[in-house]
This record gives C-alpha cells, sequence and structure tokens, in this order.
C-alpha cells in the first residue's frame, strides 16, 4: 500500500488520443459527413479583379430542375471580418468584387452536376475598375480606393520610435541598411474547406459543420451574416485537416453554406477545390522590408530602423494585426533600445492575406537575422556571438511594454551550437565537385497566445468544464480546437496529472457549440498556454471536491487527505478509498459533478500603450528558437540542398514530448518551404498557382533530417511550465538558411523564395562580374 | 453508361452500379461510403486517395472506376485485424506520423504497400515510395520514423 503512486503523464512521450480514428479512416472530416438529402453546393466567383457589378443574373440558372435555391450579395447586406474594427467582407460580394475569385452568387442543386451547370448559367455583368495587383500599384497617388473607408488603400499606418535612433545610429560602430522580398505564401493545409450547413425550417435554427479553428468566431459571424439570434445556431467542428491559420478566421464558405441552406429550406455542403481553398487564401502577404542596424565593435546592437509594407489583398482580415506584429515583435528577443518602425499594410486587388502560423514575426525576422548575421561577418564577429553579445535579462519589461518571463533563448543557442560542432565545423566543411557546404545560424520567437483576445468581452480568457458522473470516466469539456496540433491531447494530459489518473479514464469531448463551453479558438499558439491553464484550474477544483468527500467518508480532515489517483487515504496505514467509491461518495452531494476551470491573463502581459496597437505582442510567455541549417550549393544548378538541420525550442516545459518534437519539426519544415520554393504567384490577379505542383510543397525527398533539443526554461505562468511549442520555430530557419548559403559561397539572398532560378543566376552574375555580385540589396 | 462493377473491396466481393465516367475515389466515398479515402487536391498533386490496387499504391483520384473490374482494391479500412491496428497505422500512430490526420490514409497504403513489396526498405527506399504523398504537418521526419517502426513491427508477424 505504502508504494502506491498516482500515474504522471507530464513529460513523456504521448501518441494523440485521437490517433487510433486518424490511422483507421475513421476520423471524419466535414466532407466526409454523409446527411441523406442534402443539396450539393457551389459557388460562382468573380472573373475580375476589381469591377462595379452592375448585374447578376441568375433566372436562368434558376429554371434549371433541380435547382433549390441561389443566392447572391443581394440576399445578404451584413459584413463579416474578425476583427471588430474592420468587418469589410460580404460573405458574396454587394456592388464591387475585389478581387478573382472573389464570391458573387452560389447555387444548392440536388447534385453536384446540377449546381455546376446552374454556375454556367449565371450571367454577370460589371463595369471593370482600376486593378491593383501589387502595394506599389495601389499606393499610386491617382488609384482609386478599393474601399471608400480606406482612402489610398491603406488599411492601416503603424509608426514608433522608442528612444532616439539617429543618436544610436550615429554612437555604432557599423551601421548597415539591406532591402528584403517576401514572397506571399499560402498554409496550403491538406484538408480543402468544407461546410455542412442544415436549417431546420420548423424551430428556426441552423446546425453548421465546418473545417474551422475558431468555431466560437464561425458562431458569432453566423448571427451576424443571418441575422439570427445566437441560440438558434449551433456550430460543431469535426476533424481538421490542419489550418495554420487559414482558418483562425470565419471563412466565406460556411456563411454561404448556411445562406443557401436557409434559402432552400434544408441541408447543403459546400466542398470547394484545392484551387478554390488556394483562392479563399488568409495567407502571409509579401512584404518588402527595409532594415537598418546599428551595431559596435562587441556586436551589440545600439540601434534599429525598419519599414514593412504588407501587401494585403482585397479585405481587411487580420491585417491591422499581422502589420503590429510585425513591428512589436521586433522587441522581446534581443535586448534593444532605440528601434523605430514604420509599417504600411495595403490593400490590393488580390486574395485576403490572414494569419499564417508565425503570424507577423516570421518576414521580420528573416530581414533582421540576415542582417544581423551580414553584420558580424563584417565585423569579424561569430554569428553565434552577435547573439550572445545581445540577450535579454529575465524577467523584464521590453521598451514596448512587452512582459518577459522565462527565456531560454541562451540555452537553444548552447544546445545548438554544440549539436552542430559548429565551432569546429564551421568554415571547415569539405567542398568540392561543384558542390559548396555552409553553416547557418539564427534564432526566433512567438507568443504563447495573445493576451488579449480580438474580441474582448471581459470573460476569462479560457474556461473548461469536467464531468463525473456514476461511471466514474472523467469527461472534459472544452471548445479548444484540435486542428491537428494535439490540444484534445494535452487537454486530457493535464487534467489525469492533476488527479494523478491515467489517461484511459480520462475523454474530452471537444468542438460542438451545443455542449462544450466557449473558446476564443486555435491562433497565435493560446490553447496549450490557456486552455492548459483552465483545465489545470477545473482538475484542480475537481480534486478538492474529492478530497472533501474522501476526508467525510474516512471521517478526516481534507488537510489529511492523500490523493494518489486511484486511491484516497487518511495517512500511509490507511487502506482508503478507491477513485470509484470516493466518486459515490462525492455524488451524494450534488448528483453529477460538473466542475469549472478558468484562466485569465495578468494586466502586465497586455502590452503597453506608448504607441497606437501596443497591446498587440503581449502574451504570457514567448517560446525562443535557435536554428543550425546546414546546405550543399550545387555551383553547377543552382540547387540547394539541406542537408541537415538543428532546432533548440524553449516551451517552457514538454508537456508531450512526442507532439513537441512533431510541431517543431513540422514548423521548421514550413519555414523551409517558405524559404526554398513556396510562392503565391499571379498573373493579372489570377493566382497561377493555386495547385499543389505550381505551388510547390518540399515533398519527403526534398526533406532533411530534423534534430530537436527541447528546452524546458518553466515558465512561472505556464501550465505546468508550458509554453507555445508550434509556432515559434518556422522564423528561423529562413535566415538560418540565406546565411548557410552565404557560408557556403559568399552570395546573400535577401529576396524569398531562394528558387534554384535566383541561386543559378546569381552564381552567373558573380561569375561575370568577378564574384561582387550579390541578390536583391 | 453505366455497368455493373465487380470488385474485390477490402476482401469482400461487390457489384454496384457505377457510371463509366466515376472516378475511384467517387465510388469508394460515395457509393461503398469509404470515407477514410481523402480528397485532398483537384488530381494527382497530393496523394491523399492513395489505395491499393492489386497491392500496387495507386491514386484513386485519377482512376475510374471501371478499370478495377475483377480486381482487388484494399482502403484504409482493410488494414486493421480483428479491430487491432496494423504494423504501419501502429507506427503512425505511436510515432505520430499523424498530426492532423488528413494525408495519413494516403501515406498509409502507400507505406502498406511499400512494406507488402518490401518489408525491410532503407530509409531512401521510404522517401521514394512516399515520394508522392505530400504531408503538411510533420515534416516528414517522423513518418519515416512511423515507417521503420512499421517495418520492425511487421518483422514480428503483424500484418503491414
Amino acid at each position: 500500500m505504502n508504494d502506491f503512486v498516482p500515474a504522471h503523464n507530464i513529460g513523456d512521450y504521448v501518441p494523440m488520443i485521437d490517433g487510433p480514428e486518424k490511422v483507421s479512416g475513421r476520423a471524419k472530416y466535414t466532407a466526409d459527413l454523409v446527411v441523406p438529402g442534402a443539396l450539393a453546393g457551389r459557388i460562382f466567383r468573380s472573373p475580375y479583379s476589381h469591377a462595379e457589378i452592375i448585374e447578376v443574373d441568375v433566372s436562368e440558372a434558376a429554371r434549371l430542375p433541380g435547382v433549390k435555391a441561389i443566392v447572391t450579395g443581394a440576399d445578404c447586406d451584413k459584413t463579416f471580418g474578425v476583427l471588430p474594427i474592420a468587418r469589410s467582407e460580404h460573405p458574396l460580394a454587394r456592388q464591387r468584387v475585389r478581387y478573382r475569385g472573389e464570391p458573387i452568387a452560389a447555387v444548392a442543386a440536388i447534385d453536384d452536376a446540377t449546381a455546376k451547370e446552374a454556375l454556367r448559367r449565371i450571367r454577370l455583368t460589371v463595369r471593370e475598375l482600376p486593378a491593383y495587383h501589387t502595394a506599389r500599384e495601389a499606393l499610386a497617388p491617382d488609384a482609386v480606393n478599393i474601399h471608400e473607408h480606406r482612402p489610398h488603400n491603406i488599411e492601416r499606418d503603424v509608426l514608433f520610435e522608442l528612444g532616439n535612433v539617429e543618436a544610436a545610429f550615429a554612437e555604432a560602430d557599423l551601421v548597415r541598411e539591406g532591402s528584403y522580398n517576401c514572397a506571399e505564401v499560402c498554409q496550403n493545409q491538406m484538408e480543402m474547406h468544407a461546410a455542412l450547413a442544415e436549417y431546420d425550417v420548423v424551430r428556426d435554427r441552423i446546425t453548421v459543420h465546418a473545417s474551422t479553428q475558431v468555431p466560437y468566431y464561425v458562431h458569432l459571424m453566423l448571427a451576424q451574416i443571418l441575422s439570427m439570434d445566437m441560440s438558434r445556431i449551433r456550430v460543431v467542428k469535426p476533424h481538421v485537416g490542419g489550418g495554420f491559420g487559414c482558418r483562425t478566421e470565419t471563412l466565406n464558405v460556411e456563411l454561404i453554406a448556411a445562406l443557401l441552406a436557409r434559402k432552400a429550406g434544408g441541408a447543403v455542403r459546400i466542398a470547394v477545390n484545392r484551387e478554390e481553398t488556394f483562392i479563399t487564401h488568409r495567407g502571409r502577404p509579401e512584404t518588402d522590408i527595409r532594415l537598418k542596424i546599428g551595431m559596435r565593435r562587441d556586436g551589440r546592437i545600439t540601434g534599429v530602423e525598419c519599414e514593412c509594407t504588407q501587401r494585403g489583398g482585397a479585405h481587411s482580415g487580420y491585417g491591422v494585426v499581422t502589420i503590429l506584429y510585425a513591428g512589436s515583435m521586433l522587441y522581446a528577443i534581443y535586448d534593444l533600445h532605440n528601434v523605430k518602425y514604420v509599417g504600411k499594410r495595403v490593400l490590393t486587388n488580390t486574395p485576403p492575406c490572414g494569419a499564417f502560423r508565425g503570424h507577423g514575426t516570421v518576414d521580420i525576422r528573416f530581414a533582421f537575422e540576415s542582417l544581423l548575421d551580414q553584420m558580424a561577418r563584417e565585423m569579424g564577429i561569430d554569428p553565434i556571438a552577435v547573439r550572445r553579445a545581445n540577450l535579454l535579462t529575465a524577467p523584464t519589461f521590453t521598451d514596448n511594454d512587452l512582459m518577459v518571463n522565462s527565456y531560454g533563448l541562451p540555452e537553444c543557442i548552447d544546445w545548438v551550437e554544440k549539436e552542430s560542432n559548429w565551432r569546429e565545423r564551421r568554415g571547415r566543411l569539405h567542398s568540392g565537385n561543384g558542390v559548396r557546404k555552409g553553416l547557418g545560424f539564427a534564432c526566433s520567437h512567438y507568443i504563447s497566445g495573445a493576451s488579449k483576445p480580438v474580441n474582448w468581452t471581459g470573460e476569462p480568457h479560457a474556461t473548461v468544464k469536467i464531468k463525473l458522473d456514476f461511471d466514474g470516466s472523467i469527461v472534459v469539456l472544452s471548445g479548444a480546437a484540435d486542428i491537428g496540433q494535439g490540444s484534445t491531447t494535452i487537454l486530457a494530459q493535464s487534467v489525469a496529472e492533476v488527479l494523478g489518473l491515467e489517461l484511459s479514464r480520462v475523454r474530452v469531448v471537444t468542438g460542438d457549440s451545443e455542449v462544450v463551453p466557449k473558446d476564443n479558438g486555435s491562433y497565435s499558439s493560446r490553447v496549450t498556454f490557456m486552455v492548459g491553464n483552465a483545465a489545470i484550474d477545473a482538475a484542480q477544483n475537481l480534486k478538492a471536491l474529492l478530497i472533501a468527500a474522501a476526508a467525510r467518508k474516512l471521517e478526516a480532515k481534507p488537510g489529511e487527505i492523500e490523493c494518489l489517483g486511484e486511491l484516497y487515504r487518511a495517512g500511509a496505514q490507511d487502506k482508503g478509498l478507491s477513485f470509484n467509491e470516493v466518486v459515490t461518495e462525492a455524488l451524494k452531494d450534488s448528483g453529477t459533478i460538473t466542475v469549472t476551470g478558468n484562466y485569465s491573463t495578468i494586466p502586465q502581459s497586455h502590452g503597453g500603450k506608448k504607441y497606437r496597437g501596443a497591446a498587440i505582442g503581449g502574451t504570457m510567455g514567448y517560446s525562443y528558437s535557435a536554428q543550425v541549417v546546414e546546405v550543399s550549393v550545387d555551383e553547377e544548378t543552382g540547387v540547394v540542398t539541406v542537408d541537415k538541420v538543428w532546432v533548440a525550442h524553449d516551451c517552457g516545459r514538454a508537456l508531450n514530448r512526442l507532439t513537441v518534437e512533431g510541431q517543431v519539426q513540422g514548423s521548421v519544415w514550413m519555414g523551409m518551404g517558405q524559404a526554398m520554393s513556396e510562392e503565391a504567384a499571379y498573373h493579372d490577379g489570377l493566382m497561377l498557382t493555386a495547385n499543389m505542383l505550381d505551388y510547390r510543397v518540399p515533398t519527403i525527398q526534398d526533406s532533411p533530417p530534423i534534430e530537436v533539443g527541447v528546452i524546458e526554461s518553466i515558465d512561472p505562468h505556464g501550465p505546468f511550465g508550458a509554453k507555445e511549442a508550434g509556432e515559434g520555430s518556422l522564423a528561423a530557419f529562413l535566415p538560418a538558411l540565406t546565411n548557410a548559403i552565404a557560408d557556403a559561397t559568399g552570395l546573400r539572398f535577401n529576396d524569398l523564395p531562394v528558387t534554384p532560378d535566383r541561386v543559378f543566376a546569381a552564381l552567373e552574375k558573380r561569375a561575370r562580374t568577378g564574384g561582387k555580385a550579390r541578390n536583391g540589396g | 453508361m453505366a455497368r455493373i462493377l465487380s470488385l474485390t473491396l477490402n476482401g469482400r466481393v461487390r457489384l454496384d452500379a457505377v457510371a463509366d465516367n466515376v472516378l475511384l475515389l467517387d465510388y469508394l466515398r460515395e457509393i461503398a461510403g469509404l470515407t477514410g479515402t481523402k480528397t485532398g487536391c483537384d488530381g494527382g498533386e497530393c496523394g491523399a486517395c492513395t489505395v491499393l490496387v492489386d497491392d500496387q499504391p495507386r491514386l484513386s483520384c485519377l482512376t475510374l472506376a471501371a478499370i478495377v473490374e475483377g480486381r482487388r482494391v484494399d482502403t484504409i479500412e482493410s488494414l486493421a485485424t480483428d479491430g487491432r491496428l496494423s504494423a504501419v497505422q501502429r507506427g503512425f500512430h505511436e510515432k505520430l506520423g499523424a498530426q492532423c490526420g488528413y494525408c495519413t490514409p494516403g501515406f498509409i497504403m502507400a507505406s502498406a504497400g511499400l512494406l507488402r513489396r518490401n518489408p525491410r526498405p532503407s530509409e531512401d527506399e521510404i522517401r521514394e515510395a512516399l515520394g508522392s504523398n505530400i504531408c503538411r504537418c510533420t515534416g516528414y521526419v517522423k513518418i519515416i520514423e512511423a515507417v521503420q517502426y512499421a517495418a520492425e513491427l511487421h518483422a514480428t508477424g503483424i500484418s503491414p
């Protein structure tokens, strides 16, 4: 009896609790849901980049037998959008279309073939307007406004200067400036967008299943678009095949399905294809950066000046937040003072951009770590030493009031330096046969959830419920949206750990607004931190109830009860009560037990007020990452091969080593796609790369081994000390790659992606000009 | 035009009325109700719809149902034995070869096809066999580990 110990799982390699469904084909995604009699929905999209709509004639389509409902902009005059301050989008365009592919009308028909035929019979009459496909064109003085309420096509201007940048540059020993261009990239998650909307005419209620990361936001926007009371709406999130940010806002797909279902008086399923998924977009905007850094001889940064322009696409989306993140997240990784940031988010006639993994931070980090590397080399300082010269001392607040508590970056740097054998190998890799090898280094960081949610309501940031009844199973109820990152598993682990129970006793119910508490959703890496803490709180509340019941039964004081998971006892000599006996006793008080757990962020984490939008970037804990990338550059072909990546990620504490490793590897690899091959290209506003052959995602044959070091800085506020693990390691790959190419060849690439074409052209240019060419500034 | 399609689907002989222009993918998902096989692209780009036809991996989105007349088709739903996961399924579950799970049936079927013809594949052979399947979550590192582990399990007698 004395050796009885509670079960533990935190820090273990725990396979996902919903894994068996995924590997057996039983996991249902939205497009897998079969409702007998459901109508097939199809969307009619704009063939114009920018035009005034004169007429949408659906009369011929409506006469086609089998067509049950058609909706156009005339059916809904409400707007939607993720930011309460910028809801500029109609589910179906009204008066104006602003990008090629924007939905104009939609059809619900008895089968897909009929719906397709109906689309062919819709007649659109427009007056074309000048279209702007680049930020530069949209900013031209004579450009017409894409949205009337946004003069000069500027969604948001950001300007701040904290400290004195000019003085800082004057006291620097070296000041350098670079220009950088990062192509627009797409999440291209494996599951294409889908929605199933079922309207109940008798009760005037609607149920919508959607492939979303944010069921609560979908609920809000359905109410707004349908002008329906929220109590009449139910949103269900089935299994979701990835998101990476493109589903962190309500998409037109689910709203159109709902409009069609209500009009048809039944069920409508829309499963858009890959091209439409690309065009629905919400990817990372094309970004132009001009960056200037001042540095002392010892490597200390004296000042930073950064200009950032993002081509945001045709609607607001998350745009304001993205351009603010790009500025605020210059901070909280190094000890910076004297920073000036000028950000411009531009509206253009291209599909709307959104919040892609590493939201707002990635392209800026690429520029920063590239210029830092370049300057370190020029000063003759080791690229790793230059980072060490600029580390923060935590806990601290940055000049823009961001709260940094745990800071494992120094340990991340140590780990990759050692594991890659940096000191011995850098500059000494064997090159030959037209292949040059090199090592590159870079760091990055990310938030563990925005401390202030975009829809601020004053409620706790996260709420979790636990139900316990006669069967003794622990049922965790949460709105947290598992999109493959493993949040459901983390919830089960957290609750089991607190109660000292095996995972097998825990079931997790998520994703149905009818049952689970509201959750803001899966974005900005908030779930483990916020929902994890709420789950711990709920489990502790349950444990207190169980201890009280055990104390009563054992005629002891609650303080004397030892909770060992499956055994509650009053002292080591007591034979105690089994878990089921404690549950039976506890139920005598109230019948079925439900407990609530909450989590709220602290005000100190909410960022400051030193400039407009300074709250963006505020979080309870930053993750940190350091990477070393080893490359081979084929000088005959321009092909760059990534031979190996060493990455160390400070996730506070690894709640689940298996999923932490998986998230970090996935982030690094996604950074590799952006750095080397991915690009959304347009011709006259038409996305040319809206398929998975032209939008080049690395295959298994292109992909390197990625060795992961888990650094545990134990955050004082994190659940069991944890911080985020799913985004922070993406950004460092990009500059680590180009720094490695510079190490190998002496060529510095400031424009992404670094395709073989670009490398080859730079090599050719250098050969012609005798070794002086550099790409992109 | 339509025909009566006869095939052995997941070990069971079936007869279905199928139009001539129906893709194997749509036959599986919509007529046979086997939604484990996924649609991931607009045709031949991603590998999510991979099934085995006479043990050979095949993209069901580029295959007419009529072509599998008289042949043996295996989908993800066929792999478990009496509810127990197969070696490849266990590999993908236990080694985190699956995150969101959407590409997983395609990867698992391509891997099962590999192990059926080559029970001890090298890492290069694994990469080659899975070269036309796209995963957007894992970076493939744990997929390779999953298949290697599956080969070990297979060597102990567990079917791939």
